[in-house]
């Protein structure tokens, strides 16, 4: 397995060269260090004056890095409900336990999201294409993944634009909000606060919840 | 003292940075707005157009520094200013509600909850709607107001009396010949314009509007809305659409005007067109009734192919035609009794809107009936209307009926209606004939109304696809049911 600090290297790596489209990353203090060597061994990435190069090799390890982090963070905000200040330092620390199959657990729980809480998009991983994992537990999930009767409170909003936003917001749909299932089909039909609304599967798709009992 | 304490309680406070952001703002803005400056702030900070237009002129040498602010406030956050912003207004308006309100512990089971549940369920819903439909629009409006209220303005009212007396004051106070016609004569101003605005329009309209109203105060349609939404996805439109498309049964003039309240241009022209095409109005309907009341058959024949065309072009149209999809949210409100004077009120004020919008148009229609006969136009129309007539195997007689369907769509129905009685129309020519003039153009004051509403351009390509599109489907009926050999 890799070290923490390897790990921390590839996603920065990611994140600037595939996710930003900028420059290799410069080599700087790190020059020295283990970990880069460690990378350079397994052939990941390569090293020439000055910058590190990620290689294809490394780009499926690396994507695997920033996927975990993401979760930790959806993870920590969501469930744990941790503070924002201190939500980077935590799911730094923490995403390097979600080994093994764990972060497709972690995945599964939060109801696959698309995005983290800063809106950068999570890459999907096995579990997202799959889908068929049996509702053992569930915390959140989206509103087209309830069934009907289920109730929660709304944990977070994945609108694909700001004109979605506002309609969402227009009825009331905030983070926060008591909510229950009432009707799956033909259209989404939930209960919010004290009104009732009817909406199509696209807004409800947008719409993730807190699950309780 | 006094008025810092009204300023404190009506303000809502927010996080410390955000206060600080609001007050950089504020600071900043040094003209004259008519809201206050926090609230001009909180506008820029959701990053409101508008406003940031009108801030952007008023305030030119302090505008970069503003537009840095509003930059760095978004970037402190994380999620977007405008929803902080609402969660917060939320929770302060949940706190203040939750001062000034208790819930009574609500029973489990109650009437209009299981109405409510049975009007949203697909099984159950399709035949309330028939149930509605039935007695609301074919029974009240059909049968009472455009048979038995109709029968008594037109026949008794104006027939007997208005337009005998105008008839005489015009004849004997204008010696004109041309301007007796244009006021008094077959299709003048009083004798058809006003005559069909108050003997013919007013109690159709009237009926179906109280109709409507009665339903739209139970809370019926958004429940319709919400059932029929992934259907009308398919055609382009949301659910939002049923209230026009509803409307358009009643009269498809002021369903167009209605569908301004659909939320794009994407879904008002679909809707305008279909409304155009495939929904007859209550006049037209009660005509195309009492014409093939005989024939069961061909009233199932002509009832499939305009719910087929209705939904073949609306599901082109949706194909064709550019832009935003559709999104579907409304609120559905409690269930429950309708009440007399909300109906009362809606109807009246319906009304009202309806002549000041509708009436000048069949004035407009009256007028230019009577150019075209002066002029010798409509002869020359009716000959031209006389080949498509013959490809869809109709008598030539029927192209008068055509043309008068035009400036008023029951009138063509009602031409049909004397062929029929001379028995010069077999039942498949009449179904024929009945399609071919339901989908035909509107009625000259729809055609005036989708020009005013969808611009010149949009207004007279479309009258000119649905000219050759009613004359095609009654061409393939026609085909269809002689290669068949049906008779019906």
């Amino acid at each position: 397995m890799l070290s923490e600090y390897a790990e921390e290297i590839l996603e920065a790596l990611w994140i600037q060269i595939e996710e930003q489209g900028k420059k290799p990353l410069d080599l700087g203090p790190s020059r020295d260090e283990p970990a880069v060597e460690e990378l350079v061994k397994l052939g990941y990435i390569r090293k020439d004056q000055g910058h590190i190069h990620l290689l294809e090799k490394g780009k499926a390890h690396a994507l695997a890095c920033v996927r975990r982090h993401r979760l930790a963070e959806r993870l920590l905000t969501d469930v744990f409900d941790v503070k924002k200040k201190i939500i980077d330092e935590v799911s730094c620390k923490f995403e390097h336990l979600l080994h093994e199959g764990l972060e497709d657990r972690v995945c599964s729980i939060l109801g696959h999201p698309k995005a983290c809480p800063h809106g950068k998009p999570i890459p999907s991983g096995r579990c997202c294409s799959e889908r068929k994992e049996k509702r053992t537990v569930k915390f959140i999930a989206s509103l087209t993944e309830l069934e009907a009767k289920e109730k929660g409170r709304i944990a977070y909003l994945q609108a694909k634009d700001n004109s979605q936003m506002q309609k969402l917001m227009s009825i009331g749909v905030l983070p926060g909000m008591a909510v229950s299932l009432l009707q799956k089909f033909p259209s989404y039909v939930i209960s919010l606060g004290q009104s009732q609304f009817a909406i199509d599967k696209e807004l409800a798709s947008t719409i993730y919840v807190r699950l309780t009992k | 003292m006094k008025s810092m304490w009204k300023d404190f309680a009506k303000r809502i406070g927010y996080d410390d940075p955000l206060e600080i952001y609001l007050s950089r703002l504020e600071s900043l803005m040094l003209s004259e707005y008519k809201i206050s400056k926090r609230s001009m702030a909180l506008l820029l900070l959701q990053q409101d157009r508008d406003i940031l237009t009108m801030v952007e002129e008023k305030e030119k040498e302090r505008i970069n520094e503003i537009q840095k602010i509003i930059q760095e406030a978004n970037a402190h956050y994380s999620q977007s200013l405008s929803l902080i912003i609402s969660m917060r207004r939320q929770k302060e308006a949940s706190r203040i509600s939750a001062m000034a309100t208790t819930f009574k512990q609500q029973d489990k089971f109650t009437i209009s909850g299981l109405l409510s549940k049975i009007m949203m369920n697909p099984f159950t819903g399709g035949p309330i709607l028939l149930i509605v439909l039935y007695y609301g629009l074919y029974k009240f409006v059909g049968s009472f107001g455009a048979g038995v209220l109709v029968d008594f303005l037109e026949d008794k009212v104006f027939g007997a009396y208005i337009n005998p007396f105008m008839t005489n004051l015009v004849n004997s106070t204008i010696p004109f010949k041309l301007l007796q016609d244009l006021l008094v004569g077959e299709y003048g101003v009083i004798t058809l314009g006003v005559r069909y605005a108050f003997a013919i329009i007013l109690p159709i309209v009237a009926t179906f509007f109280f109709a409507f109203a009665i339903v739209e105060d139970t809370g019926y349609l958004p429940r319709l809305a919400m059932l029929v939404d992934q259907l009308f996805k398919k055609i382009g439109l949301s659910g939002r659409a049923v209230i026009p498309l509803v409307l358009g049964f009643g009269c498809d003039t002021m369903a167009t005007m209605v569908t301004r309240t659909l939320p794009t241009k994407r879904e008002r022209i679909i809707a305008t067109l279909l409304l155009a095409l495939a929904i007859p109005c209550s006049a037209q309907m009660g005509v195309i009734l009492a014409l093939l009341k005989d024939s069961p058959l061909g009233l199932i024949v002509w009832l499939g192919v305009i719910i087929l065309v209705f939904l073949i072009v609306g599901f082109l149209a949706a194909k064709i035609m550019p832009g935003e999809l559709p999104t579907f949210y409304m609120e559905i409100p409690p269930l429950r009794m309708p009440q007399l004077t909300n109906i009362l009120r809606k109807t009246a004020m319906r009304l009202k809107w309806y002549f000041l919008e509708i009436l000048p148009l069949f004035i407009f229609a009256s007028v230019l009936i009577w150019l075209g006969q002066i002029t010798g136009v409509f002869s020359i129309v009716v000959k031209i209307l006389n080949y498509p007539i013959k490809w869809i195997g109709l008598p030539s007689e029927a192209s008068v009926a055509f043309l008068f369907g035009f400036f008023r769509r029951d009138y063509g129905a009602a031409g049909l209606y004397d062929l029929k009685k001379v028995g010069l129309l077999s039942a498949n020519q009449l179904v024929v004939a009945c399609i071919t003039l339901t989908l035909f153009l509107p009625c000259i004051a729809q055609l005036l109304m989708n020009i005013k509403e969808r611009g010149l351009r949009m207004g007279v390509a479309m009258s000119i696809f649905i000219l050759f599109f009613s004359f095609s489907i009654g061409y393939l009926v026609n085909i269809i049911l002689t290669l068949f050999s049906i008779s019906l």
